[in-house]
């Protein structure tokens, strides 16, 4: 029998991250096809005590960091050190981690500090000699069917690669206190400061409606208009890259591959061409609309609804009528 | 202040992208070439740092002889020099780019002193493995942090600022020398100019071979490679043409009755 499988697992106050949950899901797979090793997780930081509500996603027991030199702050070398070290500790089949920003981070430490490859943006993996994957490129907008060889595998998993998989009255994973011997050298590095995000802002990630604005637009001012619907529906305003390299807005609303990842209910795309560096970043939409002047853009195959026209004619006309209908008491 | 910046070459792509029937890269017959946007604001921090500080700004891909294309428009930008490890065009694993790019920066720190700052993008556009950078500072031994969105060099030291998970930002603070990783917003590149075009065809570029020439991607690594590709493929299609729902004006109504139908109009 191999050793476990072993994940890195994200958290903030007292919660699992949901791309951990997810990777929890898809190690729970994973360690069946590997006919049924252990999956055992890393904790590092503050809110720790989630630890045994983890058997519920399939873990025997949780590893917990606790020491507040490498715990009290986010520490990438450090943690990316505790992983690697607990990894050779456990004799560890795989170690995976969350296909997010912390977690590709920590995931590259633990790597080239093991000195074995690893693979970002898992979508399956098939065991074997040697095993085989499919991971992302591109974004997503492009597939790659990999080899990955090594006595350990590394790999992080793709953002809903897998949906969650809680089983609620499944026994609560053991708890293992852990203190990995770290060097200066890797706590050097670590967050020093924290600045809020701006209050009463809606995030673009978690609105209902992305209001999203390209080239079309054709200026800054004319993004008053797309605020306005923005406004009404209670969304957010999301741009291209076309938007955010004339300086029209600022970058941290751009929508895509060097972007934001969105899933709203809608995105209404006005004055966009649905470039696939763009599409990977609202395709969990549930829903596109997509207002154009060109009846023959790209963003046809990819919407699901279109209005043919100008947007300077469309999106006032739109929050017109939602204020005719809203002053008519609905 | 001496900087590096590591760019890799790749494709274009438009609309769609369309692969070789054999699978193995991207059919480029009608495409251009260029830069991830991480690495184009890469190289605008690397020539921004210089022109604030002084020094020297170098830029170093590893790629096909065809990359040099890259390298000048670095150099049109503003990077003083380039360095070119060419490789016979094959694919390249992180794990066999990041050993060949620190054993260049050895000795290229060898011949003519450390740099300060090197700087990656976050991740490259087409492989996106998120950790070449990663691998040479640890083979390095220096400091990193990659997801960059600002940086500010100090006195032997250098602040760097990213987006928080939880919305917001975090800071972080390094000793130089150090390694960091850039993502685009942390500035708005230039536009090169017609002078700096000029100056960057007559440079020359530094070409070191690797690969192949110098034992392969294995015996630069000596060790575990991968993941390795096999072969490449479109994800499915899901989506199919859109619904026209009106045109002009006059869809209004059309549109506010589907946002009440999904249940997003509020009140
Ligand atoms: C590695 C890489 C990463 C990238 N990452 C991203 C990313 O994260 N996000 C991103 O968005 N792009 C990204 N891009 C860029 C992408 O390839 C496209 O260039 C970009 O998305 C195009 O933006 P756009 O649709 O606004 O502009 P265009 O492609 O120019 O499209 C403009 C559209 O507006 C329509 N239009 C014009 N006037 C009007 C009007 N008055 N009313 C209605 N419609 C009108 C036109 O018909 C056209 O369809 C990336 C590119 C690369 C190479
Ligand atoms: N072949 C290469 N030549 C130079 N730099 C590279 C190469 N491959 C990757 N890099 C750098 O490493 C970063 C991360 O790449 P990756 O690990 O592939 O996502 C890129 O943004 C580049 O800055």
């Amino acid at each position: 029998m191999s050793g476990p499988i072993l994940v890195f697992v994200e958290h903030a106050s007292g919660e699992a991250d949901r791309v951990s949950l997810e990777t929890l899901a898809f190690a729970r797979g994973l360690a069946s096809s590997l006919g049924g090793v252990a999956v055992e997780a890393l904790l590092i930081g503050p809110g720790a005590e989630l630890g045994p509500s983890l058997g519920a996603h399939g873990v025997a027991t949780a590893h917990v960091v606790e020491d507040a030199a490498i715990a009290g702050v986010y520490a990438p070398g450090a943690w990316g050190a505790a992983l690697a070290s607990l990894a050779t500790a456990r004799g560890a089949a795989a170690v995976l981690a969350p296909g997010s920003d912390r977690g590709a981070e920590v995931l590259a430490h633990a790597a080239a500090r093991l000195g074995l490859p690893s693979a970002a943006n898992v979508l399956s993996v098939i065991p074997g000699d040697p095993w085989r994957l499919t991971r992302q490129r591109w974004a997503g907008s492009l597939l790659e069917d990999a080899t990955l060889d090594g006595p350990m595998r590394l790999l992080s998993v793709a953002p809903h690669a897998v949906p969650v998989d809680e089983r609620p009255g499944s026994p609560a994973a053991a708890i293992a206190q852990f203190s990995p011997s770290v060097s200066a050298a890797d706590l050097a590095v670590r967050v020093t400061g924290h600045e809020a995000p701006a209050a009463g802002s809606v995030s673009l990630s978690d609105a209902k409606v992305v209001v999203g604005g390209g080239r079309g637009v054709g200026s800054a001012a004319a993004f008053s208009e797309l605020e306005e619907l923005a406004d009404l529906l209670g969304g957010a305003v999301g741009v291209s890259r076309v938007v955010t390299s004339n300086g029209w807005r600022p970058h941290t609303q751009q929508v895509g591959q060097t972007g934001q990842r969105i899933a709203p209910d809608l995105y209404i795309a006005c004055g966009i061409s649905g470039a696939i560096q763009h599409i990977v970043g609202c395709k969990a939409a549930k829903r596109i609309l997509a207002i154009n002047t060109d009846p023959e853009s790209p963003i046809m195959s990819v919407a699901d609804f279109a209005v043919i026209g100008d947007l300077h004619a469309v999106l006032p006309a739109i929050s017109a009528e939602i204020r005719r209908r809203r002053g008519h008491g609905q | 202040m001496n900087v590096l910046v590591c760019v890799k070459r790749v494709p274009q792509t438009g609309g769609r992208i369309v692969l070789t029937t054999d699978g193995q890269e991207i059919d480029t017959k009608f495409l251009g070439f260029t830069v991830s946007p991480h690495e184009e604001c890469a190289v605008e921090e690397a020539v921004r740092i210089v022109e604030a500080g002084g020094g020297s700004s170098t830029v170093l891909t590893l790629g096909p002889g065809a990359a040099e294309d890259q390298l000048r428009d670095a150099m049109a930008l503003g990077i003083d020099r380039a360095i070119l490890l060419e490789t016979d065009g094959s694919e390249w694993d992180p794990v066999s780019t990041a050993a060949a790019i620190a054993e260049a920066i050895r000795a290229d720190e060898a011949a003519r002193g450390a740099y300060d700052v090197v700087l990656f993008g976050n991740e490259s556009a087409d492989a996106g493995g998120f950790q070449v950078g990663i691998r040479v500072a640890v083979a390095l031994g220096r400091p990193v942090v990659t997801g960059l969105k600002g940086l500010e060099i100090g006195e032997g030291r250098l602040t760097a600022r990213r987006e928080a998970p939880s919305g917001g930002w975090e800071t972080y603070d390094l000793a130089l020398p150090a390694v960091v990783g850039v993502k685009e917003g942390i500035n708005l590149p230039r536009y090169p100019s017609v002078p700096g075009r000029l100056r960057a065809k007559k440079k020359e570029i530094e070409r070191v071979p690797v690969g192949a020439a110098s034992g392969g991607p294995a015996a630069a690594a000596g060790a575990a490679l991968g993941p390795s590709m096999v072969v490449l493929r479109l994800p499915e299609e899901q989506r199919s043409e859109a619904e026209v729902i009106g045109r002009g004006a006059d869809a209004a109504p059309a549109v506010v009755d589907l946002l009440e139908k999904i249940g997003v109009l509020g009140s």
